[in-house]
């Protein structure tokens, strides 16, 4: 089921600057592997190495933050728009 | 606060500069008396030129955003930042849009609106605000202050850790007490402090962070109490508005420099909230909005539970203006109501008990 899915600024030099595209996949963990192979890389920009959410990075569902869901076994929905947002925060330390 | 430019990443001749800063730390002896303190401090940023702190953030920023050449200074804010953002882009020139959630106060949007901005109210909480804004940042060149411009915007927080060092007669306070929305205020008190002692103005800091949040949204406090690394986020349903940020950017830096200085994070009661703010105001004279409410209950709790001891050296920051949250004091409206009449007068006082004002000796506290 194909769904929509919006790209941050910093993950566009994967995307050949692409802010937006449609992919197959019945839930996040999948849609976020089906990008994956179309721009080779980006997985390891949204997972850590054990494969979870990044801390500083935020997934919404139509709007609603994925960690309020089922995290990456939340389920998709077709139509379903899908945005990655890097969290920001400021300096702390340098 | 531009006395401290060298610790800053703009110059003092350079800055956008309404005055903020060097806002008074008053000894609060009635209200240390209550909470069995001898040595309290109120770091009163309330009377800054928008009222709350953000204007030393906003500051910084706005100033890097003219170097910069952006047209707009925007940003999502719980009430007081756009206060800030909306004055100092009048201030500069520049366009200002200010996304907030549509549940705000009114203090807040009329404290923000004034300065002539674009009010975007979102049907939603800060955290959707904050989300929307982070996706208009990636393809509108605007200065979103805290998103784009963080970087820039966190530092001009460490100037109330440098004021407070300065204030004291060069020393750092035994304990801070910090209200944390976002955490990113009490990661920068103690960077602030850190830096004067990294210069030798200060000896090393030992003072321990301590932050408060209200238990309606508390996601740093159960992140701390659950000794997790990273915060988890929660959907707020508190009368702190301005503390209101579920997905808290800086929670986990938060988490690292209570860990580091051997603070504790405290939830007060909701109820709890407008005690502090009555407090407050009735034994020093300061009225806060409800971020401060949370802070004296905070302290209150800290004071209670032993981790602040009598004689030590705290320093409470109260960083937001009561003029903006007039709601949750309403019921403070219940005046002696007369004609102008002496005997009508002497009449509706006797019925509701004031007797007792006829002529009453000054007691001093």
């Amino acid at each position: 089921m194909s769904v929509t899915v919006r790209i941050p600024t910093p993950l566009r030099r994967l995307t050949n600057d692409q802010d937006k595209t449609t992919v197959d996949g019945d839930t996040l963990g999948e849609v976020v592997e089906a990008i994956n192979v179309q721009f080779p890389g980006i997985k390891d920009r949204i997972c850590d190495e054990s494969g979870d959410l990044r801390n500083f990075v935020n997934v919404y569902i139509n709007g609603e933050d994925v960690r309020f869901l089922n995290g990456l076994d939340t389920v998709t929905n077709p139509d379903d728009e899908i945005s990655i947002v890097p969290a920001v925060a400021g300096g702390y330390g340098n | 606060m531009w006395r401290y430019d060298a610790f800053l990443p703009v110059r003092k001749e350079d800055a956008l500069d309404m005055g903020t800063g060097l806002t008074p730390l008053l000894k609060a002896d009635n209200l240390g008396k209550l909470f069995g303190l001898d040595n309290l401090w109120i770091k009163n940023d309330s009377v800054n030129p928008t009222f709350s702190f953000k204007d030393r953030p906003v500051s910084v920023t706005t100033s890097k955003a003219l170097e910069f050449e952006f047209g707009v200074l925007a940003c999502p804010s719980t009430g007081n930042l756009m206060g800030a953002v909306a004055a100092h882009g009048a201030k500069a020139g520049m366009r200002t849009l200010v996304f907030y959630p549509s549940d705000l106060e009114k203090g807040k949007i009329i404290g923000a609106a004034i300065y002539g901005p674009t009010l975007i109210a979102v049907d939603g909480t800060y955290d959707q605000a904050n989300r929307l804004a982070s996706e208009l940042a990636d393809n509108y060149r605007w200065a979103v202050v805290n998103i784009n411009m963080r970087a820039f915007y966190a530092e001009g927080s460490k100037s109330l850790g440098y004021e407070v060092a300065e204030q004291l007669g060069w020393r750092a306070p035994d304990h801070c007490v910090v209200p944390a929305a976002s955490g990113e205020l009490h990661t920068k008190i103690w960077k602030g402090l850190q830096e004067m002692g990294n210069v030798g103005l200060i000896e090393a800091p030992k003072t321990e962070m301590h932050l408060t949040q209200a238990e309606g949204n508390a996601p740093i406090v159960q992140a701390f109490e659950n000794d997790w690394k990273a915060v988890k986020p929660v959907k707020p349903n508190t009368i702190a508005k301005s503390l209101a940020i579920g997905d808290p950017a800086s929670g986990m830096f938060a988490l690292e420099v209570l860990r580091e200085t051997g603070g504790t994070a405290v939830a007060c009661l909701e109820e709890e909230v407008v005690e502090g703010i009555k407090l407050l105001a009735e034994t020093e004279g300061i009225f806060t909005e409800t971020a401060g409410g949370v802070v004296i209950s905070g302290l209150r709790r800290l004071a209670e539970s032993g981790k602040i001891k009598r004689d030590e050296l705290t320093v409470a920051f109260i960083t937001g203006n009561g003029l903006k949250t007039q709601e949750v004091v309403e019921d403070l409206i219940d005046p002696v109501e007369t004609s102008p009449d002496y005997d009508d007068f002497e009449k509706a006082m006797n019925e509701r008990g004031y007797q007792d004002l006829a002529n009453p000796e000054l007691k001093v506290p």
